[in-house]
Order: structure tokens, then C-alpha cells, then sequence
């Protein structure tokens, strides 16, 4: 399934798109897979598979220390790669978060190459913009995969229409002005970004960064078309006592947030 | 002529080469704003006034151009030091945040954020804040903390609050991160005093418009005093200001070699060093492509060096296009070079230069026998000393086991 016929399913259920990310390799290859499927299995209508970076500006502490522990368990582009292709078959679109550095090391056209015959979906690219994107976007467009990229509170009209009109698959609105697993997204931010980046664009719009709740996917599943969570299923792992815990916990975030954008909180 | 200078976009050595700008899109909005200021700012005479007696009646600019002759007599060329070491804080820092803070006070801002190693540029920004009446929050990576401790008494004196950094390497990549954090969350009252001429367009040019002062005083002082141009600029590069302060100014002088000197640690065939040019490859960093050290999947390798001030895997992506053009040429010295062109210095000159700035020396001193060869006694050789070493004795202290002989004299 595609990344646009999951969010057409949804909408046409009468309720916003789940999507969930974590980052391949925490707590190690296996698990993340592991972990991934559970979340597929209980709600998940996309996945995010991050590709861990030494350098992630966009991400707070807890997102930082999954991808360290990554990191250190020597998961590189080649597992995420693998990641996805096992992730892939559990029936959910995949596509991979990641900073720049390490796609332009593996070559932009190589690593589209080889995303696309791992069966991923496409890219969600959070420090880099349509602007100094144009060789990820012909890649892309080579390889018939998703770009999606951020628009954010700050962004001037004129950016979020340049951003949506390079963008496929979804958009990806930044719901607070800071780094992921820190401050709340709040109705009084979101709303209005949801509302001028849907004047620019058919596409879906999607709502990540600060939103962690049921409660919250409920409340932004009334004008957004997805509602995207990472560090929350990232804590349900790490705060966990064994690996099975971890899994029933996250589990059961996910059937949380299912039944949050379904208007259920 | 060559256009050494970015683009638009922030590109430098034409579009997609070295530079640009890999950022959020959240903190894009703020770096076009940046842009704009700071390009309004340069063209208005009242700014530009405001900043030039700020450096001559606070910062103690221009620095003097000093003959060093006993050096010069043990080398047998004429070797010129540009004493940035004699400027109030210490080191060429203070230009860059007395532009960047009086740039935010225009801005209408009312906070500041740095990123510090060696704490020269957290020690200048505190300084440039205090200045202006603005609140100051320094990241700075916690092994940096440990080196620089003295800097850090300093920054909280001067009523900044330091923030020492955990994560990835606890050092000065880490401490951008961090900042680069705090900056997408506070953007819209805070301004980012980036330290080196690194990072997202604009930082790269406004950074070099800041310090290139070093050069052009440099470049006017030695054609007052010799009448001609120097033979050879040289500067240590971390990320590249004190470098590309200098060095900008001699760009059209084609009879002016151009030399920086990086970080070779413990010896680049080690894998511990910080020479990035040298000795890395072209990627992607902290906003800019340029060269980094990094590892076959585009992971950031730690660096390594004695001196905290060069320790970084990055570059400003102006010295990678100087590179890449062959106008500039970029070398590695190791921690022992250094640390012998340290205590040369102390004793030849009475000058205890920072550690940063005795990569510059020593290799200068390298290049001497061939431009002596070349050009004989008169050839002029212009280092830039781009800090003082006062911060650096209690690595001196190790390094030399001048402590444990000290104990040794007493007995």
C-alpha cells in the first residue's frame, strides 16, 4: 500500500492517519523490527523507521539516546536499509526519517535506488528543505518515492506553498517550535499551520513533534489528516523493566492513539 | 578574477559546491530574517560606525602588526605577528559577537545563545552581552568545561549562564547541536552568535565580514611599514574565522601564498586528529556542505586535539572552496608541533600565544626554510596570533610536566 492510499483509507473511514517512528536499531535490529510490527499490528497506518545520526538537531534527549544506542549496537545505513524491507512486509507504508549527512555519504541516487527495491515508501527529510533539495527530489521522482518535508509555525505562506508543492505522500507540519520529546503541541499552534498549509495543497497533512497522547490525537484528528508520534513509543521502550513489557506498553500506546484518531479518547 | 564570495543561497564556488543551507525549515524564517538585517546593517553608515568604535574604543582594535625578531633571525625570513592576542577578551573573538550582538540588538532581540570550545568565543559573548545588556546562555560540551574551567569562571562572571553538554562527544560539535536545540525554540526573541564562520548561510559570510578586519589592518600595517605585500598569510583553522579574517584580504594578491594550519593531533595517520581538509571528505554539517570527518555512512568521527578551540570535524565551507580552488593551501600540524612553537614563542618573544594560534606558528615556521630559500631574508612571512594562552596553562602544566618538575626543583 502507498503512503497516499493509507491516508485515503483513512479519510474515508472518517478519521485522521496514525503514524508512527522509531528509529531502527534501538533497542537493537531485530527489536525495532519487532517493535515496528507490533506497531503496524495495533493501529499504525504508516511507519517511520529513523535512521540513527550523530548529530540530530531536531531531536531531544530521548530520541537522542535511542539513536545512540543504535548507534553503538553498529546499526548503519545497510540495517535501516533491512529494516525497511522487513518492516515493508507488515503491510504498512514505510518510509525512512533522516538527516542529511548520512544520504549524501551513501550517494542520494543509490540510497533512492536501494530504498525503493527495499520496498520503502520514501523520506521524511527534517533538515532539508525543497529549496536545497533538488538532487533528494529528482531521486525521488526517478524512483517514484514519497518526499516529505516540514513546514513549520514560523514558515511565511510563501514557503509552505513552495514546501507542499515539492512534497508527495504527505506533508509533515511541525506542531511546536522545538525539538521532538520536549514542550506539548497546543490547538492555538497547530490549527492555524494545518489551515494554511491546507490552502496550498490537495495533499494529506500530518501533525508531529509534541503530541504524545490519546487525548491530543483526538482533539488535532478533527482537522488534520495524520497524527504522527515518536518519542512516546520511544519511551515505552526504554522506560520498560524487559523487552516484553516494552512491547505490551507499546502495544498498548498504540491502540490509544488508534482510538484517538478515530475521535475516541 | 575569481568570485571567492557565496551566492544568494549562501553556495560558494557556484551553486550546490560548498556551503548552503541544511536547516529545519522551523529556523529557516530566522535565518532569512538574519540575512536581511545583516545585509541592511552593512550598508548603513550608523551601524558601521557603532561597530568600528566599538572595537577601537572597547575591543583595543586594530591590533599591532609586530616584527617578531629574534624568530626572524633563527629562521632567516621576516616573520610578521598579527597580535589578535592583545584584544580585549583575549582573542580575535570579540569582533565577531561585537557585530553579531550589536546585529541583534538592532534586531530588537533580547537574548543571546553561543556555542563554545576553547571558550574564547563563550568568554566573547558573554563579554559582547554584558556589553549591550543582553541575557547570555553558553552550550558547551562538558569535557570542554573540564579543559577550559577557568573560561567558564569567566563567562559565569561575566553574568552568562553556562550550560555544559553531555551528549555525543561532549565537545564543540556537540555544543552547536545543542545550541542549534535551544535556537529552534526560542527563535523568535533569541539570536544565535555563531562563533565560526561555519554553520547555515548567512553565518559563513557575516562571520568573515565580522573578522576580516584581522586582514585588511594586517595587509594596510605591513604595506605602511615594508612597503609591499607580505610573501605568506598563515592561521590556524578550526572552523575558520581567525583563518578567513585574515586570509580575506589577500584573496586578489596573487603574489600572497595562503596557508592554514589544522589540527593534526596526534598525527593525521592516527585517525586522531581534527584535519578536516586535509584529511576528510566533502558531506554534510551543522547546515553547510563542506568537508567533515565523518565515516563511510555519513556518521560524524569524533576529532581530536590538544586544543580545544580546533577540535571540530567541520569547516567553514569557504576554506573547503579555497581548498577545493587551489587558492588556499591547508595542512596539518600535530599537538607536539604546536606545543614546541608554544614555548618557542614564550622564550624567543615573551609572547605565550594560545594553543590554537601556535598550530598558525608552527606551521609558519615549517614553511620558513622554503621561503627563505625561495626569497631569501626579506621574504615576509604573516602569522596571525589569533589568542593569547593565558587559558591554556593548565594544558601547558600537563603537557610540559612543568608541575611535577617544579616539585623536583624544591627538593
Amino acid at each position: 500500500m502507498s503512503t497516499a492510499s493509507a491516508f485515503a483509507r483513512a479519510k474515508a473511514e472518517g478519521r485522521a492517519a496514525l503514524v508512527g517512528y522509531l528509529p531502527a536499531g534501538f533497542p537493537d535490529l531485530e527489536g525495532s523490527i519487532e517493535a515496528l510490527t507490533v506497531m503496524v499490528e495495533h493501529g499504525c497506518d504508516v511507519i517511520e523507521i529513523g535512521l540513527p545520526y550523530t548529530d540530530p538537531v531536531m531531536d531531544g534527549p530521548i530520541i537522542q539516546a535511542a539513536a545512540q544506542q543504535a548507534l553503538d549496537n553498529g546499526t548503519r545505513s545497510k540495517q535501516v536499509l533491512q529494516a525497511v524491507e522487513a518492516v515493508a512486509k507488515a503491510g504498512a507504508p514505510t518510509l525512512v526519517m533522516t538527516y542529511w549527512g548520512p544520504i549524501e555519504r551513501y550517494g542520494v541516487a543509490q540510497f533512492a535506488a536501494d530504498l525503493a527495491s527495499a520496498g520503502g515508501a520514501g523520506l521524511i527529510t527534517p533538515d532539508i528543505t525543497p529549496d536545497f533539495g533538488q538532487e533528494w527530489i529528482a531521486a525521488a521522482d526517478e524512483h517514484d518515492l514519497d518526499k516529505v518535508f516540514l513546514v513549520a509555525p514560523s514558515s511565511t505562506d510563501a514557503r509552505i506553498a513552495m514546501t507542499t508543492a515539492a512534497s508527495r505522500g504527505f506533508v509533515y507540519a511541525t506542531g511546536v517550535m522545538g525539538v521532538t520529546g520536549g514542550k506539548q503541541a497546543t490547538a492555538d499552534v497547530v490549527r492555524p499551520l494545518i489551515e494554511r498549509t491546507k490552502a496550498t495543497t490537495d495533499l494529506p497533512v500530518g501533525v508531529g513533534v509534541g503530541v504524545s497522547t490519546g487525548a491530543q490525537a483526538a482533539q488535532f484528528a478533527q482537522y488534520a489528516d495524520g497524527v504522527i508520534v515518536g518519542s512516546a513509543f520511544v519511551r515505552a521502550l526504554l522506560e520498560a523493566p524487559d523487552r516484553a513489557t516494552g512491547l505490551r506498553n507499546l502495544a498498548a500506546l498504540t491502540e490509544e492513539l488508534a482510538a484517538g484518531v478515530r475521535g475516541r479518547a | 578574477m575569481t568570485n571567492w564570495d557565496a551566492d544568494e543561497f549562501g553556495w560558494f564556488g557556484g551553486a550546490g559546491a560548498w556551503g548552503g543551507r541544511f536547516m529545519p525549515e522551523a529556523l529557516v524564517a530566522a535565518l532569512d530574517e538574519l540575512t536581511v538585517a545583516y545585509t541592511e546593517a552593512m550598508a548603513d553608515p550608523e551601524f558601521v560606525k557603532t561597530f568600528e568604535d566599538a572595537l577601537v574604543d572597547y575591543a583595543n582594535v586594530p591590533s599591532p602588526l609586530y616584527e617578531a625578531k629574534h624568530l626572524s633571525e633563527q629562521y632567516g625570513v621576516k616573520i610578521l605577528l598579527k597580535r589578535e592576542d592583545l584584544n580585549h577578551t583575549g582573542a580575535h573573538k570579540i569582533r565577531n559577537v561585537l557585530g553579531q550582538a550589536l546585529l541583534t540588538k538592532r534586531m530588537g532581540k533580547s537574548r543571546v545563545i553561543a556555542e563554545t570550545g576553547a571558550g574564547q568565543h563563550g568568554v566573547a559573548s558573554a563579554t559582547a552581552a554584558a556589553y549591550f545588556g543582553l541575557d547570555c546562555t553558553v552550550y558547551m560540551g562538558r569535557v570542554d568545561t573540564e579543559r577550559q574551567a577557568l573560561n567558564v569562571a569567566r563567562m559565569e562572571l561575566l553574568g552568562a549562564k553556562v550550560i555544559p553538554v553531555e551528549s555525543g562527544s561532549a565537545t564543540l560539535k556537540d555544543a552547536i547541536n545543542e545550541a542549534l536545540r535551544d535556537w529552534v525554540a526560542s527563535v523568535d526573541h533569541t539570536a544565535y552568535l555563531f562563533g565560526t564562520a561555519a554553520g547555515p548561510h548567512p553565518f559563513p559570510s557575516m562571520v568573515r565580514d565580522f573578522t576580516r578586519g584581522i586582514g585588511d589592518e594586517a595587509r594596510a600595517q605591513c604595506l605602511a611599514k615594508y612597503g609591499r605585500l607580505p610573501d605568506a598569510v598563515a592561521a590556524c583553522v578550526g572552523g575558520g574565522s581567525n583563518a578567513i579574517g585574515l586570509f580575506t584580504a589577500f584573496l586578489d594578491d596573487a603574489d600572497t601564498a595562503i596557508y592554514g594550519y589544522e589540527a593534526g593531533g596526534d598525527g593525521v595517520e592516527t585517525g586522531k586528529h581534527a584535519a578536516t581538509i586535509a584529511a576528510g571528505g566533502a558531506g554534510v554539517l551543522h547546515g553547510a556542505r563542506t568537508y567533515v570527518l565523518q565515516d563511510g555512512d555519513g556518521q560524524t568521527i569524533e576529532s581530536h586535539s590538544i586544543s580545544a578551540g580546533l577540535d571540530y570535524p567541520g569547516v567553514g565551507p569557504q576554506h573547503a572552496w579555497l581548498s577545493a580552488a587551489g587558492r588556499a593551501s591547508y595542512e596539518p600540524v600535530t599537538d607536539t608541533e604546536a606545543m614546541d612553537a608554544f614555548q618557542l614563542l614564550a622564550r624567543t618573544e615573551g609572547i605565550i600565544p594560545a594553543i590554537e594560534s601556535s598550530h598558525a606558528l608552527a606551521g609558519a615556521l615549517r614553511l620558513a626554510p622554503t621561503l627563505a630559500a625561495e626569497k631569501g631574508k626579506d621574504a615576509i612571512l604573516l602569522v596571525n596570533l589569533s589568542g593569547r594562552g593565558d587559558k591554556d596553562m593548565g594544558t601547558a602544566l600537563d603537557y610540559f610536566e612543568l608541575a611535577s618538575s617544579k616539585k623536583g626543583e624544591k627538593k
